[in-house]
């Protein structure tokens, strides 16, 4: 463990809500309009930490927890993603099955803070968070076991090495289908268009926003924190499958990561400009979909 | 030793006086866990092996008691929990004493205990069966308990015969292998094996279905949803948490007869491929349909019983690794799916035992489990809640509890399976991992929405107004549960390496292989514990920082934000159902949910309704049309029953004769 | 690149069978023709001849031009309605495709084909499409569906034969192609006709002209 294996976390914690800022500056373009400060989201905690709150008389302790549950399994599980060429802080065997359950411990928090307001509008999102994710979870893992297989490796930071091109002639296939499933995952598990819409003023039609309706001050500031963590992390992953090797030059990995991060940023702004929400009725062929698609890879590597 | 005991239990209740027969059960009870536990974890921890044997008169009987590792492991989930439901029942009986003699209660409650101790240490067939009953019947007057109700009858004469439909294949299960063995003790048939390979099949299947209709595999689970929300809450966290255990128990026990000779040959008696096909095919279906089904449940308990048929097709799912393991003699996945299978026995009696106090305590704190009707409980019964949501949290496999550690070796066996080897063995691997990650994620839009909808929210009833906390014999028992979900995660490599012991001796494989392959699973462990500190540490930042940042600044308290709506009232809060909703749409056509609405009408709409209803799909489509014919064809014998005494002698007296002369030809 | 062409071959079904919408069906088939049209090209790309170019561009403008635009044609003069209307759910549909695909890796692994082949994936995929074919045929209600049903068979009988005879496919290629010509002619004829007559083309209301 020497001083490079901490950049992935530095970068994750320090960098990621600049994601939202690159995301909306690029749909902004799209629109025509100059569009937010790229640091608007720094902006937005720094004025929510210094906030004071507001609860509703209904919640209790687990609303309060909610927020604090998420980040803290966040930061946890930042520290288990590699990132490009860098390796992760910790990596071990079948690390993934802790990243997945700390993602999954986050969204429990969530959805049971967000049933504890009582709310009708914010159990609608609850009911649909859970809905999404339970159909994105054996997505994940089936993309989880496909790279397994593909690779023989069984810790994240292997399994998601930068691949060569002798790699891409070889399972070029397999690759393909891996990154195009794990993209609807990123895109459905961070509540990105086309299966939630971050920007939409309708609460009828909103799903993780809903849920953080109530939240207020210090609290919303650590679940929007989470949230860029969240993009991050599962961008990361993707990243890592994109992007070239390096050949083992720390700067220009360096360089290569965190311009590719926010390529990556900008590809999610593109489809957010580009395309519509999908009516929640299609939402789910749009997530068995993205199993399917794994499902294939998956079945290319056992022949 | 732990015999003595039992049969102290059994006399002490015979007598029963009628005031202190709560504590009088509970405390023998108790005392002999206390007991019983000395020599399990003395065998666990590498001890010799215990055995009593008393010749008895019955034929082929012999009182022959052994308490090998295996039969240690489950053990000791049945005492812990034994003895804490009976603390647990004190406080919850009470509310009937004076209405109901407790006695009988207290009675079958310690026979049940005692047959559940009798299964799991008998060698003898004969033996085995007897205790099999004792606990069939004993579990069958509990659930009956309240059998004033209607609904309780039927529950109990469901569960009644298919708990003897069960029975029945068991029968034909040990007869043949006595036939094939010429013996009736365990000892000798684990020795020998069953070495025909069609037999062996045959005997495969039988105990599937016969030990399968206990343990709850889903197309034979149909008595488990009935029987376990009509029992006394106490009493279906007994049942569900360690008595459909004994059904893996058998299950386990039935491998080692129909595997290999203890120390034969490399691939002489491996069991074939399809075994394990098998065991991951039924898991499958049971994991997945059980959580499909439990999500569609609005009873509070019948949820919890749905998800113990899920939590069990989740063991099966680690045993089918392991027998794979055996076909191709890979120690690496024998140790993880059996390890795997055999920590998530004790972890589901753990957290489900906790789940149903906790659902009994909401039941005796406001008279109803319809999930619908509660909300709001939290701010009146803390405690419960709060143990009820770690239970939650735990059963829904998350990180840092007891539920993510049994998963985790399950889901690495199924993944270095799934990558080393080639087809045959890869597929139903990589199945499982898919299945697994669905039934994980379903569980948590389970759990979500029982925790959620029952302890979070507005209260939605009347029911809710009058909740109080349940007294400390009821708390204690949930917290000492939850301390063990909690303690299992923290320390999750001793607790695998415990498992040493134990999967030695069900395997038959070199201590040196075993710890081998344990400890190779211990070092992930340790990392997924340096990230739960990690976890917990941060989490203790967090709350002093927001300590820190709250302080001095305005905090105020008003309605939650209702989207402008001015008047909003509980009625409108999200429900059970509707948080399902989505999930049961999606699923229709496996689960068959009826729906009922009669949409509001007109301007001033006076009355709409929407009810749901998913009856079981396997009682529905299989039981039903099965019985309902068998009930046809039996009714057309009904002129043989006619009410004349004398006429049914003479049936007595015609039997006798042609048994004397079958005899005699 | 026959590899993800046959992969892409394998998608475009899986679409089909999740797709709610006529036009994007028949456009999702038009792409796999042209696929299909490109993939005996480059499987033999060392020995590229006139002939084989002659009949990629004869396949790609059939398939890829053809068969869309007749269809097209029947779609609108017969103004039904967009939607697909199947019998097997969308959703159930995929899994079922997923399931047809594991088996036809199975299958294809077993098949006892011994020719020269451009990739091992071709047999599968090739049995795949078939059964995906097949399944639109009989799950789906719309007379439109079941040419389409119909194309995708036949592509995969096509793929099969870019495997197996490899050596001389103009033949085999002609026949299936006038076969499928034949068929989609009839069928569009049919299909107008119905309408004209019953003012729908659902398949399952045919059983009424048994009188």
């Amino acid at each position: 463990m020497n001083a490079l294996s901490f950049i992935p976390l530095l970068l994750a914690l320090i960098l990621s809500p600049l994601l939202f800022g690159v995301i909306n500056r690029t749909k902004a373009l799209f629109a025509g309009r100059r569009g937010q400060p790229l640091l608007q989201t720094y902006y937005d905690l720094w004025k929510l930490l210094r906030k004071g709150a507001v609860y509703s008389r209904t919640t209790t302790w687990i609303f309060r927890a909610g927020p604090m549950v998420g980040l803290a399994a966040a930061w946890v599980a930042a520290t288990l993603v590699p990132l490009g060429n860098f390796p992760a802080l910790i990596a071990f065997p079948a690390d993934f099955l802790l990243f997945a359950g700390l993602l999954g411990l986050m969204r429990f928090f969530t959805v049971v803070a967000a049933l504890d307001t009582g709310s009708s509008f914010e159990g609608m999102g609850a009911s649909r968070e859970v809905f999404f994710s339970a159909l994105t979870e054996p997505a994940l893992f089936v993309v989880l076991a496909t790279l397994a297989r593909q690779t023989g490796q069984l810790s994240l930071s292997t399994m998601f090495e930068p691949v060569s091109g002798a790699d891409w002639l070889h399972g070029g296939p397999v690759l393909a289908l891996v990154i195009i499933a794990l993209m609807i995952v990123l895109l459905a598990e961070n509540a990105r268009i086309p299966v939630d819409d971050p920007n939409t003023h309708l609460e009828l039609t909103m799903i993780h926003e809903v849920m953080v309706l109530d939240h207020s001050g210090p609290d919303f500031a650590f679940i929007l924190y989470a949230a860029a963590l969240k993009l991050w992390m599962l961008g990361a992953l993707v990243l890592s499958m994109v992007l070239p090797s390096s050949g083992g030059n720390p700067w220009l990995s360096l360089a290569l990561v965190s311009g590719g991060m926010f390529g990556l940023a900008v590809v999610i702004g593109v489809i957010e400009s580009v395309m519509a929400r999908l009516r929640l009725l299609v939402v789910p062929q749009l997530l068995i979909g993205a199993g399917a698609v794994a499902t294939v890879a998956l079945i290319l590597t056992l022949r | 030793m732990a015999l003595l005991l039992l049969g102290a239990m059994a006399v002490l209740l015979l007598g029963r006086p009628d005031r202190n027969v709560s504590w009088l059960g509970a405390g023998s009870v108790v005392i002999a866990s206390v007991l019983g536990c000395v020599p399990v974890i003395h065998v666990l921890s590498g001890g010799s092996v215990e055995a009593v044997r008393v010749p008895w008169s019955v034929p082929f009987g012999e009182f022959f008691l052994e308490l090998d590792p295996l039969t240690a492991w489950f053990l000791f989930p049945t005492l812990l929990v034994s003895a804490l439901s009976a603390i647990y029942g004190v406080g919850y009986l009470r509310s009937w004493q004076g209405r109901r003699s407790l006695g009988p209660v207290w009675f079958f409650y310690c026979l049940l205990v005692l047959g559940m101790m009798l299964v799991l240490l008998a060698r003898n067939a004969v033996l085995f069966l007897i205790a099999w009953e004792l606990m069939a019947l004993a579990s069958f007057f509990l659930v009956t308990f309240e059998h004033e109700r209607e609904s309780v009858r039927e529950a109990g004469w469901i569960y009644f015969v298919a708990t003897h439909l069960g029975t029945a294949f068991l029968l034909v299960f040990f007869l043949l292998t006595a036939r094939e063995t010429g013996s009736m003790d365990f000892t000798v048939w684990a020795e020998k094996g069953i070495q025909t390979r069609g037999l062996a099949d045959i005997l495969f299947l039988l105990a599937i279905v016969g030990f399968g209709t206990k343990a709850g595999f889903m197309p034979f689970h149909v008595w488990l949803p009935e029987a376990h929300p009509a029992a006394p809450s106490h009493v279906s966290a007994l049942m569900s948490g360690v008595m459909i255990k004994t059904g893996i128990y058998g299950l386990l026990r039935a491998l080692t007869f129909l595997g290999a000779p203890a120390g034969a040959g490399a691939t002489a008696g491996r069991p074939p491929l399809w075994w394990g096909w098998a065991l991951i095919g039924i898991g499958l279906t049971s994991g997945v349909l059980g959580v499909l089904f439990a999500l569609a449940q609005h009873d509070l308990k019948r949820l919890l019983a749905y998800h113990s048929v899920e939590n069990i097709g989740i063991i099966t799912l680690g045993l089918g690794t392991g027998l794979l393991g055996m076909s191709t003699g890979s120690s690496m996945l024998i140790v993880l799916g059996f390890g795997g299978g055999l920590l998530h026995v004790v972890n589901h009696a753990l957290f489900k035992g906790l789940l149903f106090l906790g659902a009994g305590a909401v039941l005796h704190g406001t008279g109803t489990l319809e999930i619908d009707h509660l909300g709001g409980l939290l701010k009146r019964m803390p405690w419960t809640a709060a143990t009820f949501l770690i239970g939650a949290v735990a059963i829904s496999g998350l990180p840092p509890l007891n539920g993510f550690v049994s998963e985790f070796l399950i889901f690495l066996g199924a993944f270095k399976g799934g990558v080393s080897t080639g087809g045959a063995i890869a597929v139903p691997l990589l199945a499982l991992i898919a299945g697994l990650a669905l039934i994980g994620g379903l569980a948590a839009a389970c759990f979500t929405k029982a925790f959620g909808i029952v302890f979070l929210g507005e209260p939605r009833s009347e029911h809710v107004s009058h909740a109080h906390e349940a007294d400390w014999t009821m708390r204690l028992p949930m917290l000492i549960l939850a301390a063990g979900c909690v303690l299992i995660g923290l320390f999750a490599p001793v607790v695998v390496g415990s498992l040493q012991a134990v999967l030695e001796n069900l395997t038959h494989l070199q201590p040196a292989a075993v710890s081998e392959n344990l400890a190779a699973v211990a070092s992930p462990l340790a990392w997924v514990v340096i990230g739960t500190v990690a976890f917990l540490l941060l989490l203790l930042a967090l709350i002093l920082l927001r300590r820190g940042l709250l302080a001095g600044r305005r905090v105020e308290t008003n309605v939650t934000w209702g989207c402008g709506y001015a008047q909003p009232t509980a009625r409108m809060q999200y429900t059970a159902s509707s948080f399902a909703q989505p999930l049961m749409d999606l699923f229709r056509p496996l689960l068959g949910t009826k729906k009922k609405i009669s949409p509001p009408r007109g301007f001033f709409p006076e009355e709409a309704a929407l009810k749901t209803v998913t009856p079981d799909i396997s009682h529905e489509e299989v039981y039903r049309p099965v019985f309902g014919r068998i009930n046809e064809w039996l009714s057309q014998l009904r002129w043989v029953q006619h009410g004349k005494v004398q006429l049914y002698v003479l049936y007595i007296a015609v039997t006798l004769i042609v048994l004397l002369i079958w005899e005699l030809r | 690149m026959t590899d993800l062409i046959l992969v892409l071959v394998v998608l475009t079904n899986l679409k089909l069978l999740g797709s709610s919408r006529l036009g994007a069906s028949i456009r999702v088939v038009a792409a796999q023709g042209v696929m299909l049209g490109l993939l005996p090209v480059l499987a033999h790309v060392h020995e590229l001849s006139l002939h084989f170019a002659a009949l990629a561009v004869g396949t790609v403008a059939l398939k890829g031009v053809v068969f869309p635009w007749l269809l097209f044609r029947a779609l609108r003069e017969a103004e039904v309605t967009r939607e697909v209307e199947p019998y097997v759910a969308y959703i159930t549909s995929i899994l079922i495709g997923l399931a047809a695909l594991a088996a036809s890796f199975w299958l294809g692994g077993r098949l006892p084909v011994s020719t020269v082949e451009p990739s091992s994936l071709l047999v599968p995929s090739a049995l795949f499409s078939i059964l995906a074919g097949l399944f639109l045929i009989v799950a789906r209600k719309r007379a439109v569906n079941q040419v389409l049903g119909f194309l995708v068979l036949e592509n995969g009988i096509y793929t099969f034969g870019v495997g197996i005879v490899a050596e001389t496919p103009f033949l085999v290629e002609l026949g299936v192609l006038l076969d499928a010509f034949v068929a989609v002619f009839v069928m569009g004829i049919a299909v107008y006709h119905i309408n004209r007559e019953f003012d729908h083309i659902e398949v399952d209301r045919l059983d009424r002209l048994k009188g």
